[in-house]
């Protein structure tokens, strides 16, 4: 290579890095705010997080409606009362969002990070409160390089309005593990839990930082889900994108709005950039920083319109459509199908598990040091652990009725169990089997758990175990 | 290194070699400088409030006074205090009044679990399940008595089982007869005629009993008298595996017999809070120890 060449090569390089550009929250994004069909619907897919706000203020049967309450491990969800031991169905839960995630993420790109996540819609109501007390972007621009005290007497509203907002935030948080209206009376007289002040304090100071400050930094730098979304996207998924083929060669427009001949319908006006709250150039692809609010849709929309081109240069469209592959219908793809099927199977499991939260719950567990004894006579006896879990407000007197081998004894059961209310009450029962019904190694027993409720209510649940004798 | 930048306003350090190969200005994001500074703050912070440097043996105290052992020793004064209430009833009851008690019954199996691990479960087994040569104490058979009162004594002063060996004593035909005699008894049949024969006058009933079943007496009220003979017209055998073998080799070389060399070994310790071991008083466990472990054998399945 000869020296010249190697000079090229290293100014290319330069010339390479120059245009790199790596937004690391060195400057403030000032996006241009603009109305529009996705900027309506972003704003009615933000106010989901009403129900946040709202939601601990419903009651029901007298007491919250949706109340976690940690101190005492049980979740009240409108009738239902959820203790720890119906656990399992938290991780279906968390199963059925994953997969939700990635089924919505698969389909229509990061709709999540768009519309719903709490990080870009507290960002953009902070944006938005920046916009009615500042001004648009120039003025905000402007601002950036005034003097510190003309600044602070400027922002001091926006930030203590942002305070505010930050400080409900963590106050409606807690009020989904505390009764709100006491939490209303017991915050600002200093008799909440330290636990509630800490909480408050520290979605005050999060929320003012990450949607104050941080902003899409947090998008870029921060969130594990913005990096993973690679795998979840594909070729066919539907994501804001702009039409390559139609725009390029772009270029400006000539005195008198005429194109130039061979351009593309994009006229490089940087709308889309400018109104981008991540700052992105989404001409240049997907791309980890877009996080698919389409607001830059919107924007190019109405530059169509203005220069009398047809909507939709950039709009929601896959890869295979931009470059002229057939598109498959969602139906035909087995993602779809997979994540679908994951999907419903763990709502199923919530589903079933909800419609059979038993008033009372009995488990037996089979004692293992021994699994049997023989006993003087011949017999053998095993040993039973039963845990009986009440999940009613009153205590109950449970009677136990074991079924199973032939001449079946039970000592322990003389008398009802008192399953205090709430708590898992356990027992000891010995079942002794003689030993001309001992027929096989292992044979079912069955615990039958009765007990009746002030009310008359009739309560009843059965629980299968097995009798283990040595082998006949 | 150039005294004029010939690459102006690309944001480069003024560090130039070679004409073309520089440095250029890419600072780390202020948040992250922020983040920087804020951990070394911290780490000043932390370092006055707690114990961190090592100076000689020690670490200096940091002005909080905080210490490990002390945190430790507030946990453990936690879980005490929670504890102390269930303890003092079982102090002030008996056994009896805590096993009608399911609340507390509860606590003193989850305490004396531990007990029982430390303790017993070498021998007996963790379950109460037994090994060869240790009894089951989770079946209903009692070589000293199974009442509350009798396995506290037998924790609290152990145990020592004999039997005489009867290789000199009896004639090989005649131990041959009481083997298969007491294989018989323990299926439930009733036994030779020669079995009893011999069981009733070599001096076997001395000790199992008239009725072989290994009590002396019954008194009024459900107590036995036995000196810890084994019961031979039941289904358990003291010594695995049972059977004719089994039967023959305790018959001929007894139980803990000193110049015997083959003689079966059934020796308990004793558990008392006085317990002497070869003349040396030790303490093992005091009485709410054993009180709690009496509850415990009782409710492992033979008690009842």
């Amino acid at each position: 290579m000869s020296s010249r060449d190697r000079a090229t090569e290293v100014e290319g390089l330069y010339a390479e890095a120059a245009q790199w550009h790596v937004n690391a929250g060195g400057e403030t994004i000032h996006a241009k705010r603009l109305s529009g069909r996705w900027r309506t619907f972003k704003w009615l897919t933000a106010s989901v997080w009403l129900v946040f706000f709202l939601g601990p203020y419903l009651r029901w049967d007298g007491r919250q409606a949706v109340l976690f309450d940690i101190p005492n491990r049980q979740y009240h969800l409108f009738g239902a009362t959820v203790l720890p031991q119906d656990f399992w169905m938290l991780s279906l839960l968390l199963l059925f969002f994953a997969i939700l995630l990635a089924v919505v993420t698969a389909v229509v790109g990061r709709a999540w990070c768009g519309y719903f996540c709490f990080q870009t819609v507290w960002t953009d109501v902070f944006t938005w409160i920046e916009e009615r007390l500042e001004g648009p972007p120039a003025a905000r621009r402007r601002l950036d390089q005034a003097p510190f005290a003309t600044r602070l007497r400027a922002r001091l509203p926006k930030h203590l309005l942002w305070l505010v907002i930050g400080w409900f935030t963590g106050f409606s948080f807690v009020a989904w593990f505390v009764d709100a209206p006491t939490l209303w009376r017991t915050f600002f007289t200093g008799e909440a839990g330290v636990a509630a002040y800490v909480t408050v304090a520290l979605f005050t100071a999060g929320t003012y930082v990450l949607a104050g400050f941080l902003r899409e930094q947090t998008c870029f730098w921060l969130c594990p889900y913005a990096r993973i979304q690679g795998v979840m996207l594909d070729p066919t998924t539907l994501v804001p994108a702009y039409d390559t083929g139609r725009g390029e060669p772009r270029g400006r427009l000539r005195r008198g709005g005429e194109a130039a001949a061979g351009q593309g319908d994009c006229i490089d006006c940087n709308q889309c950039v400018a109104v981008c709250p991540t700052g992105v150039d989404i001409r240049q692809g997907q791309q980890e920083g877009c996080i698919t609010c389409a607001l830059c849709i919107d924007a190019c929309d109405q530059v169509m319109d203005k220069v009398g081109k047809a909507r939709g240069l950039i709009r929601y469209a896959s890869l295979d459509e931009l470059e002229g592959r057939p598109t498959r219908p969602l139906v035909l793809r087995p993602r779809v199908w997979l994540y679908g099927g994951i999907l419903t199977l763990a709502l199923a499991g919530i589903v079933y598990g909800l419609a059979s939260l038993a008033a009372l719950d009995l488990k037996v567990l089979h004692e293992r040091a021994p699994l049997f004894v023989r006993l003087s006579d011949g017999s053998i006896q095993n040993r039973y652990t039963l845990k009986l879990l009440n999940k009613t407000p009153e205590p109950l007197a449970v009677e136990i009725r074991v079924s199973g081998p032939p001449g079946l004894e039970v000592s322990g059961l003389e008398r009802p169990i008192q399953a205090a209310a709430g708590v898992v009450t356990p027992a000891l029962v010995f079942v002794r089997v003689p030993e001309s019904a001992l027929a096989a190694e292992q044979q079912p027993v069955v615990f039958h758990a009765e007990a009746r409720r002030g009310d008359g209510q009739r309560l009843d649940t059965a629980r299968e175990s097995v009798f283990i004798a040595p082998a006949p | 290194m150039a005294d004029h930048n010939p690459f102006p306003g690309e944001n480069n350090t003024g560090h130039i070699w070679d004409s073309d190969l520089r440095e250029l200005q890419n600072p780390p994001p202020r948040w992250w400088m922020i983040g920087f500074w804020t951990s070394i703050l911290w780490v000043v912070g932390y370092t006055i409030l707690y114990p961190s440097w090592p100076v000689g043996e020690e670490a200096t105290p940091g002005i909080l006074g905080w210490t490990q052992i002390e945190e430790y020793e507030r946990g453990v004064a936690q879980i005490e205090a929670r504890r102390a209430e269930f303890e003092s009833r079982i102090g002030a009851l008996g056994v009896e009044e805590i096993l009608a008690d399911p609340g507390l019954t509860q606590y003193t199996l989850a305490s004396a679990k531990v007990l029982f691990g430390d303790n017993c479960a070498a021998c007996h087994g963790s379950g109460g399940q037994g090994n060869p040569g240790y009894p089951v104490l989770a079946d209903d058979d009692w070589l000293y008595g199974g009442s509350t009162a009798k396995l506290t004594e037998t924790i609290t002063q152990g145990r020592k089982g004999n039997m005489v060996a009867h290789q000199d004593i009896l004639s090989a035909e005649e131990v041959d007869t009481l083997a298969r005699w007491t294989v018989e008894m323990s299926q439930g049949e009733p036994g030779s005629e020669a079995g009893w024969q011999l069981f009733s006058t070599k001096g076997c009933s001395g000790c199992h009993g008239p009725t072989a079943n290994g009590v002396l007496a019954e008194l009024p009220g459900g107590e036995v008298i036995t000196v810890g003979a084994a019961d031979l017209t039941d289904r358990i055998w003291r010594f695995e595996p049972g059977g004719y073998e089994s039967a023959r080799h305790t018959i001929l070389y007894g139980v803990n017999q000193s110049g015997v060399e083959q003689t079966r070994e059934a020796v308990m310790p004793a558990f008392g809070p006085t317990a002497r071991v070869e003349d040396v008083e030790i303490r093992r466990l005091d009485p709410q120890e054993i009180k709690k472990l009496v509850v415990y054998v009782h409710l492992l399945g033979g008690g009842l």
